[in-house]
């Protein structure tokens, strides 16, 4: 089923600038954004950008990949842990994938997520590299 | 006059060499190395394309720029001939990523090779006119070279981003110049993925005539000859070019030195001289004086003279510099992979 | 609550069953459950199945299935709490009988997964994590359950045999099911050689795809006792959920929703792991058997690999887990794998599992632990003998 504009449109502030739901009470951080602090009931929220750069904590190498994926296949997919502790999922690319271990550094980079086909929507978001700069 | 308030650069990690291209098609790569003084190029991934390269590039122009609020920019231009969408600007979803929306302008700029200059000129333009206190200018490309052409050795990717102001800058525009003709040496139909050329007519009457033209006119404007410059900045297809036209029009390898990066990039077509000019200014030193000129076939060269200010040596290293993003890091792939990232092979679909 | 009872099971065939539709495996099982029970009528059912929709285009499967079991008319409602769908089938069915509201309810769950390409079945699949952040940036679920044995790996020293060895004995015991859909012993070695799908998971790490359905009948005692056939008594039930992304969960080494379903699951039945004599868990990958195996208390966390490479969990060690062959060898028709979790049990304690497969000393107390997505809910019920 193709992604349709408003859904991808939507996620716009999450997937290009890293905007999370930082909660008043508790002044925990989620991402994406959420109406509802899970630890306190709250809905009183500030908008926050996350940092760009972190740690992994766990990782795998997808080496059978859905369709859509063949042309980066295999590839590394990773939970990294950013430097305000919040946690968030992605691929991790610009290095072999045997290169990928825990607590190697990151950095988070724009890239093509996806696309729909030939003539759809791009996706755009975030994707990690290793911290070489 | 305005001029630049942040700049950055953005490349690929991956590269092909000349004779991995070579092999396949049963060329001489020695000839082709010697020849265009290419050995290698930038391979963008998959997930690389002309607006997450600009993106990158333009967070590089902002670490620069002195605390900028993006929201103050009043409009990103990319100039590019392989913008994503031939309807719908890449500049939407940069400034989307970089938080400029909503009250911005925006369209995509197309002139071959000196699309990004000429978005750099505009964006000039608006900021003096004071319509608007920033305006962004982007140079971006992930250009396709048809397989088993001359172009494929040297068709990379690579990105530049300028943020031109009237305060704080780095790099003021002293003169500007712009000298265009039609000029059918290098051209693109619609819906077609590869591009086609003049060969050898692509030489003399096109690349260098117009280089020579706007170079020798931003000069007489100046009132400046070449031993005026410290450094130089010629559109780089290729190593040869630039330096042959550097040497007809009275530079040295010196003053193109720090600029000159083609010979290990490739041509990254509209990112090719304004990339160049970020490595130089990324050496450069307050008072010095940069002759920058772009060529897009079509055709056309944008000239710039720019004047280095002190704070440069405030910027310089606030953002990666160009030469790392150039030299460090590396990953080099076979022609297969670079086919396939390419997305030079038919798929089933 | 009244006592609830399980009085009749019943199973399609289970594999790639290409003669067979969604309707036609749902209606094969729903019949052998109903014969086996002795029941002539049903006062509703509830069938757990994930994504009729997705995979074959079918939705409301309350008309469809009541329609081909010969029995429109009949109040019914489909289940979804993706592969957790068919435990919380029988859930639904437990709480409609013990309120009183229905005395004989049917508890089933049926999912055809061969209908489509590979491609839409890994799609519909993925719908069980987060489509926004996990999916869309290439997570599959053998990548987020890699993801979890990476971590329990480093974490715990857990080690590519142990993981090896849930599949060995899966496959052990469910060359002895004649319902599996591969009914054959693999070697360890065969584990570590094949394929590998996402690091550190090789395709026998993996459950497969399958068609398949599977059918309770749940009673009073009274009415179990009346039809004069072998019942066992369902004492208790519990649920959970727990964050949907992995990424945010707490610990990604546990499973925290099946931890909430198993405390709650005792506290209703009286009873603690101790005195579970055998239990079905949700071992859609063989990561998976060893998280669930510590999250419901049986081992302490990073103690169940090594007690399965030990042998302590095979069909005659002190604790069987998933004497039937488990997801891994008995088949994953993820709407039905949790009714047939509850069948497993049933037939254990009841003396009627096949082929050698009856775990020895008359059992009294099972367990099944079923899931949905990377954990992000689970069920359990606690069976006994009557």
């Amino acid at each position: 089923m193709a992604m349709f504009s408003s859904r991808i449109w939507r996620e716009f502030p999450h997937r290009y600038r890293l905007e999370a739901s930082k909660f008043k009470k508790s002044g925990k951080t989620y991402f994406p954004k959420r109406m509802v602090d899970p630890a306190t009931g709250d809905t009183k929220q500030d908008t926050v950008v996350l940092p760009d750069a972190g740690k992994v904590v766990t990782y795998t190498v997808i080496r059978i990949a859905p369709e859509q994926w063949n042309d980066i296949a295999p590839y590394a997919l990773a939970i990294a842990e950013l430097t305000d502790g919040t946690r968030l999922m992605g691929q991790v690319v610009d290095c072999a994938v045997d290169d990928v271990k825990i607590g190697m550094e990151v950095r988070i980079e724009f890239r093509r997520i996806q696309s729909e086909g030939h003539g759809g929507v791009l996706s755009y978001g975030y994707k990690f590299v290793p911290k070489w700069y | 006059m305005a001029g630049i308030v942040g700049y950055g650069a953005h490349l690929p990690r991956h590269r092909i060499k000349v004779e991995e291209i070579a092999k396949v098609w049963g060329a001489d790569a020695p000839s082709y190395k010697k020849g265009l003084m290419l050995r290698e190029k930038s391979v963008p991934p998959p997930d690389m394309d002309t607006i997450t390269l600009s993106v990158e590039a333009t967070k590089n122009a902002l670490k620069r720029s002195g605390g900028i609020d993006p929201a103050d920019i009043g409009a990103v231009y990319i100039g590019s001939e392989s913008h994503p969408y031939a309807v719908k600007p890449s500049g939407t979803t940069v400034a989307e990523a970089i938080g400029a929306t909503p009250d911005i302008h925006c369209a995509d700029f197309e002139f071959a090779c000196k699309a990004g200059s000429e978005a750099m000129f505009v964006a000039l333009s608006h900021v003096d006119a004071k319509a608007m206190p920033y305006a962004l200018a982007i140079a971006a490309d992930t250009s396709q070279g048809a397989p088993s052409d001359a172009l494929e050795f040297s068709a990379a990717a690579g990105a530049a981003a300028f943020i031109m102001g009237s305060k704080n800058l780095i790099a003021e525009a002293l003169y500007t110049h712009s000298y265009m003709t039609d000029m059918p040496d290098f051209w693109r139909r619609e819906h077609r993925f590869y591009p086609m050329h003049g060969g050898r007519f692509t030489g003399e009457e096109a690349y260098f005539a117009h280089t020579k033209g706007a170079s020798k006119a931003i000069m007489e404007k100046a009132g400046m000859k070449p031993a005026d410059f410290k450094y130089a900045v010629f559109h780089q297809p290729n190593g040869k070019f630039p330096q042959k036209v550097a040497f007809d029009l009275g530079f040295t390898q010196q003053q193109i030195d720090p600029g000159w990066l083609s010979p290990t990039l490739g041509n990254t077509y509209s990112g090719a001289s304004p990339i160049g000019l970020t490595a130089t200014l990324d050496v450069a030193q307050p008072g010095d004086l940069i002759l920058m000129c772009s060529y897009g076939s079509g055709a056309g060269s944008d000239s710039f003279v720019w004047k280095v200010t002190e704070r440069i040596n405030e910027v310089r290293d606030l953002a990666v510099r160009t030469r790392k993003l150039l030299e460090e890091n590396l990953i080099y792939v076979d022609y297969g992979t670079y086919a396939k990232y390419r997305r030079k092979i038919k798929m089933n679909d | 609550m009244r006592e609830v009872c399980i009085v009749g099971v019943g199973m399609s065939q289970w594999g790639e069953v290409w003669r067979m539709s969604l309707r036609d495996l749902h209606t094969q099982a729903a019949l052998r459950a109903i014969a086996a029970a002795g029941v002539d009528h049903l006062d509703s059912l509830y069938v757990g199945c994930m994504t009729g929709g997705l995979f074959v285009g079918q939705e409301h499967l309350a008309s469809l299935l009541t329609d081909y079991m010969g029995m429109a008319g009949l109040p019914a409602v489909r289940v979804e709490s993706a592969c957790a769908s068919g435990g919380m089938a029988v859930r639904q069915a437990f709480i409609d009988v013990g309120s009183g509201t229905s005395d004989i309810v049917m508890a089933s769950g049926v999912e055809k997964m061969t209908d489509c390409s590979g491609g839409d079945a890994t799609y519909a699949l993925a719908t069980a994590a987060d489509q926004e952040y996990e999916v869309f940036n290439g997570a599959t679920f053998p990548g987020l359950y890699a993801m979890m044995a990476t971590a329990h790996m480093a974490k715990y020293g857990t080690t590519r045999e142990m993981l090896s060895a849930v599949a060995v004995k899966n496959h052990h015991n469910g060359s002895m099911n004649p319902d599996a859909q591969y009914p054959f012993k693999v070697s360890a070695e065969q584990v570590a050689k094949s394929v590998m799908v996402a690091d550190p998971l090789h395709i026998l790490d993996c459950s497969p795809i399958t068609d398949g359905a599977a059918a309770v009948i749940v009673t009073t005692v009274d009415i179990a006792k009346k039809l004069g056939k072998p019942y066992v008594k369902i004492i208790g039930s519990g649920a959970g959920t727990d964050t949907i992304q992995l990424a945010q969960r707490d610990d990604m080494t546990t499973i925290k929703a099946a931890t909430i379903a198993a405390d709650r699951a005792f506290k209703m039945a009286g009873k603690t792991i101790a005195d579970v004599n055998l239990v079905e868990v949700h071992d859609c990958f063989t990561i998976a058997e060893i998280v669930v195996a510590e999250s419901i208390g049986r081992y302490k966390p990073g103690k169940a690999g090594p007690a399965i490479l030990a042998g302590e969990t095979a069909l005659d060690g002190k604790f069987p887990m998933n004497t039937s062959g488990g997801l891994k060898s008995k088949g994953h028709p993820v709407g039905a794998t949790g009714v047939a979790q509850v069948i497993e049990i049933y037939k254990q304690l009841t003396g009627q599992a096949e082929n050698g497969r009856q775990v020895a000393g008359s059992p009294k107390v099972g367990m099944t632990q079923n899931m949905g997505g990377s954990g992000g809910s689970s069920v359990v019920h606690i069976m006994e003998v009557a």
